[in-house]
């Protein structure tokens, strides 16, 4: 008989934080119903869409892995040739109904296909194996690079740079690799568009041009700083309010949950992800199989990620690169590939006793 | 080699096993670097950004750029901004609420209305955000508050500015008129280039030419006290304000020509044949744009929308009218571009029948015109020779030339959503009605009935067209757009989209008939043809609006008001260079002779002479006038 099945400590992880997020929404985006509405429709397709797949068995994951990948590529190139242009940059494809943003779908395809590379010889990887691992990871990431899409492609690094980490990417390569990219660095630097390069160069001084680029960076520590331990009380942010926050209902909606909700909001809200993250690290220990193994952890800790670079970005500890808060920030494309990724973990689990080798 | 799998499966899973133990470790690390971080922000500094929030002082405002202005032809403003002033109050800059608006309202006038909704704004919303207490303060008002300003602590006046079309409904039609930013709105335009701007064009040139009257916003980091009160402006990038329009339009000509229409429903388009300008462009009745700026509450709205004579409705672009036997002129020269002899005659016994068939189509007069040539079934509107002549050239004949004028074409005027109209033809009735055509369709054609769907903008242009002896030019509202502060502007004009092939003496021919129907003794608009200083070429026409059963007549004093015919008028003058052509339809006016002549005959004496005839009004001749219904012709 077909049963359902689902992960509940996840589940209810992810519901709890869903309703937090429309609890900020409301203040954040100036008390608008659509908006609102909006969001509330997309979490029910993006929870329908992890149910769906938490229905499925990673030995099929394995064996798609390959399309999945040659399509998402093929799609990224497409993207570049005929995008459609939004915001100053070309993202998305028209597909008739919806546009689609190819670069979401690599943030999962890309991890599933360097586990394919990596689960196909014994671990530890040759170097031979090693080298696919990279041309696979490094190829899309070049390519969502260049449509801009700074957040994305680091995003994308990271999520395969923990696959190789997770199949034992030896210590002394890792110190090896550590060196040459605090060498490369500064070449990368030059590279970068005048905007990034300034957002990186505000954040070792943002007190330095309060009113030009670092004003959106203090605005936002202001916000924080100032909500205390218990916050300012929910819909009575001054900060959020009066507008001083940029982009207070999506990359900075950290912001207004910290001064409204003070400092226990934030402490539940990070007991909150990082249980929700260690049950994904405890699905990939207890699972059967290493490529399951390896995509878990590394959808679980990308997903922690997420959530370490938003809030490092928004109390001025890293540089704005425009990574929404997971669950919480108002957009639909990144929380549907989100609980795609959950549900994916939710199957691996699901299905760990099938999976035995 | 099972063992060696196994083994190797162990080895890996204790290999991956142990790195995601360090990754939870790490997990914990950045946890802790997180918390640590917002404890160092919420709780070490709180003290000092809790300062910071509560005198932020500095803040980047975006300035709204001026919109563009719109004039005239004549330069007169039709479109401007004026300044409006709002009283406002932050509940946290005041000491005693009750005691400031005690003292305001002895300068200001407030009354308990406005009070109570300010106090209800005031519980519902945080203490630190202004709220309003009074709209529009009259100059007096705000002199006043400025003077006692310093005992109103916590309270401002805000100045912005308004668009106000000081012509009121008058050219509510051409203009359209701006509105706040709604949602939907803001899901189409760039959000960026409308920072500190409240409205947007909704309809009509304000919408047609948004991006040209918008401007471009600007920046301003303003320091304000801690009642956010403006202390100083510290950096400012200045906004570029809004190109302006001039029109070709002439407002004081279209506030006549609407006069002289009175109350009656109807449209009347004024064009200047050469060049394609737009002169007048009413349709009746109007609304006042103005209450739509701020947006209109429900009630007045729906008493808008629900008027029994549509004034939302924008009758001479989107109003579509059987043209009637104001395309007969058309059609005659149909006929003659196609071999029918300018001096046949045809015998008009009053009614019409096709071969084989019993039905009567019947001519407008019972007793029949009797011999009728070209010219004079132009001048007495002769339905029985129409008949008979669209039964010669056949429906591809007749929808080709009348196509060339612009009939079921969109004029191209520049206003956003023409209707194209509807001149019918085979394919159409087979793509539209999947019917074949019947020829008794080709017969009520031919006197611009049936199918049929004229706006009175083509009428206007399709007259426009014959006044120019077949050529046919865009219409335009708008002359030129300014371009900044220079004199520099890029001129609008209508291009020529088409010029009619027809034999130059065909088309005088046809004027002259035309020309016979005002200033000859029987035709059908003599009566305005009286004491005029100039010669007018024209022609009446009556749109059905019910059909009139077989045998029955049409007695207008037995029809309700809404099911009486359109009255139509379409001329130009003067006959040889011609300056104006106007185009004049009045809804269940009756009669075009009667309804619609005189109307544009005072536009033409406004445009032509500057005789206001409402001024020294001319004798009334309406009521002896005879009409294409009436038996009036025998005199």
């Amino acid at each position: 008989m077909f049963k359902i099945k689902c992960d509940i400590p996840l589940l209810l992880g992810l519901l709890v934080l869903c309703g937090g997020s429309l609890v900020v929404l409301w203040s954040a985006g100036g008390e608008n119903t659509s908006l609102m509405f909006n969001q509330f429709i997309r979490m029910l397709v993006a929870l329908l869409v992890m149910m769906v797949i938490a229905q499925i068995r990673p030995d099929s994951w394995f064996r798609w892995s390959p399309t999945i990948y040659t399509i998402g590529l093929i799609m990224l190139i497409l993207v570049l040739l005929v995008g459609y242009t939004g915001k100053g940059a070309q993202r998305w494809l028209n597909l008739g109904v919806i546009r689609f943003q190819p670069s979401e779908l690599m943030k999962i395809a890309v991890p599933m296909m360097i586990a394919w590379v990596l689960t196909r010889r014994t671990l530890p990887p040759s170097l031979t194996n090693l080298i696919y691992a990279f041309l696979v990871l490094l190829v899309p990431a070049a390519l969502i690079l260049i449509q801009p899409d700074l957040g994305t492609t680091i995003m994308i690094i990271m999520s395969g740079v923990l696959i190789i980490f997770l199949a034992g990417f030896s210590w002394r390569s890792i110190g090896i690799a550590a060196f040459c990219g605090s060498l490369i660095a500064p070449i990368l630097f030059q590279f970068l568009r005048p905007y990034q390069q300034t957002r990186i160069l505000t954040l070792f001084d943002p007190w330095s041009d309060p009113l030009g680029a670092g004003y959106h960076s203090i605005q936002s520590m202001i916000a924080i700083g100032s909500g205390g331990v218990q916050g300012k009380g929910w819909n009575a942010g001054s900060q959020s309010k009066l507008e001083f926050i940029p982009e207070r209902h999506t990359d900075f909606i950290f912001s207004v949950f910290s001064e409204e909700f003070g400092f226990i909001g934030v402490a539940l809200l990070f007991l909150l992800y990082t249980m929700i993250t260690l049950r994904g690290l405890y699905i990939a220990y207890y699972t059967k199989d290493t490529f399951s193994r390896l995509l878990a952890g590394s959808l679980s800790m990308t997903f922690f990620f997420y959530v370490f670079v938003n809030i490092g970005m928004v109390s001025g500890m890293l540089p704005v690169v425009g990574v929404p808060l997971p669950l919480i920030s108002y957009g639909g494309t990144s929380m549907v590939t989100l609980m795609a990724g959950f549900g994916i973990l939710m199957g691996i689990h699901n299905h760990r006793s099938l999976m035995s080798r | 080699m099972e063992q060696l799998e196994l083994k190797d499966y162990l080895r890996e899973t204790g290999l991956i096993q142990s790195r995601l133990i360090i990754l939870g470790v790490i997990l914990i690390v950045l946890t802790l670097v997180l918390v640590g971080r917002i404890w160092y922000l919420q709780i070490y500094s709180f003290k000092r950004f809790e300062v910071l929030s509560k005198d932020n002082r500095v803040r980047i405002v975006a300035v709204p750029p001026v919109r563009g202005q719109i004039f005239d032809r004549k330069g007169r403003v039709v479109a401007e901004n004026i300044p409006v002033f709002t009283l406002e109050v932050i509940p946290d800059g005041v000491d005693d609420l009750d005691i400031l608006l005690d003292e305001l309202s002895k300068i200001i006038q407030i009354s308990p209305n406005q009070i109570r909704k300010f106090k209800g704004l005031v519980r519902a919303r945080p203490d630190f955000e202004s709220q309003v207490l009074k709209l529009n303060l009259s100059e007096e008002e705000v002199a006043r508050f400025f003077v006692n300003q310093y005992r109103f602590k916590g309270a401002q006046v805000h100045a912005r500015s308004q668009r106000n079309y000081p012509y009121g409904g008058e050219l509510v039609h051409v203009l359209g008129y701006v509105g706040r930013i709604n949602q939907q709105d803001l899901e189409r335009i760039d959000q960026k280039a409308y920072k500190g701007t409240e409205y947007i064009g909704k309809l009509g040139i304000e919408a047609k030419y948004e991006d040209h009257l918008l401007g471009q916003a600007g920046l301003e980091h303003v320091e304000t006290n801690a009642h956010g009160r403006r202390v100083r402006v510290l950096d400012r990038e200045p906004p570029v304000s809004g190109n302006d329009i001039y029109l070709n339009i002439d407002a004081e000509l279209q506030v006549k020509a609407r006069e002289y229409l009175g109350d009656r429903r109807g449209s009347i388009i004024a064009i200047e044949p050469e060049t394609g300008d737009v002169l007048a462009f009413v349709s009746n009745p109007i609304y006042d744009p103005n209450k739509f700026v701020n947006g209109i509450d429900y009630s007045s709205y729906n008493a808008l929308r629900d008027d029994i004579n549509r004034p939302l409705l924008n009758r001479a672009l989107n109003g579509r009218y059987a043209p009637g036997s104001t395309i007969k002129g058309l059609v005659s020269l149909a006929g003659l571009e196609s071999g029918w002899s300018r001096n046949a005659e045809v015998v008009c016994p009053g009614y019409f029948k096709l071969k084989g068939s019993s039905h009567r189509y019947r001519c407008w007069r019972r007793g029949g015109h009797g011999s009728m040539s070209m010219a004079e079934s132009i001048m007495q509107s002769c339905d029985v020779f129409y008949y008979q002549l669209a039964n010669f050239l056949g429906i591809d004949k007749l929808h080709d030339f009348l196509s060339r004028f612009g009939l079921g074409e969109r004029t191209g005027i520049d206003l956003i959503g023409e209707p194209s109209g509807l001149m019918p033809s085979r394919e159409w009735k087979r793509r539209v009605r999947g019917n074949p055509w019947y020829p008794g369709e080709t017969v009520i054609t031919g006197i611009g009935q049936g199918y049929s769907l004229a706006t009175p903008l083509q009428l206007g242009v399709m007259t426009a067209t014959l006044a120019n002896r077949g050529r046919r030019i865009e219409p335009r509202l708008v002359d030129r757009l300014a371009q900044g502060s220079d004199d520099v502007s890029v001129d609008q004009s209508g291009s020529q989209i088409a010029k009619i092939n027809a034999k130059s003496d065909n088309v005088e021919a046809i004027i002259e008939a035309m020309q016979a129907v005002i200033e000859h003794p029987r035709g059908t608009a003599r009566a305005i043809g009286l004491d005029a200083q100039y010669s007018i070429a024209g022609k009446t026409g009556t749109a059905q609006v019910v059909a009139i059963a077989q045998g029955a007549k049409y007695d207008e004093s037995k029809l309700s008001d809404f099911h009486k015919d359109h009255a139509l008028f379409v001329s130009f003058a003067p006959v040889d260079k011609p300056k104006i052509a106007v185009a004049v339809i009045v809804e269940n006016g009756g009669s075009g002779s009667s309804a619609a002549a005189p109307v544009a005959r005072k536009v033409m004496d406004y445009y032509l002479l500057d005789i206001d005839a409402n001024a020294e009004p001319i004798e009334e001749q309406v009521s002896e006038i005879s009409n294409d219904q009436s038996d009036g012709t025998g005199a």
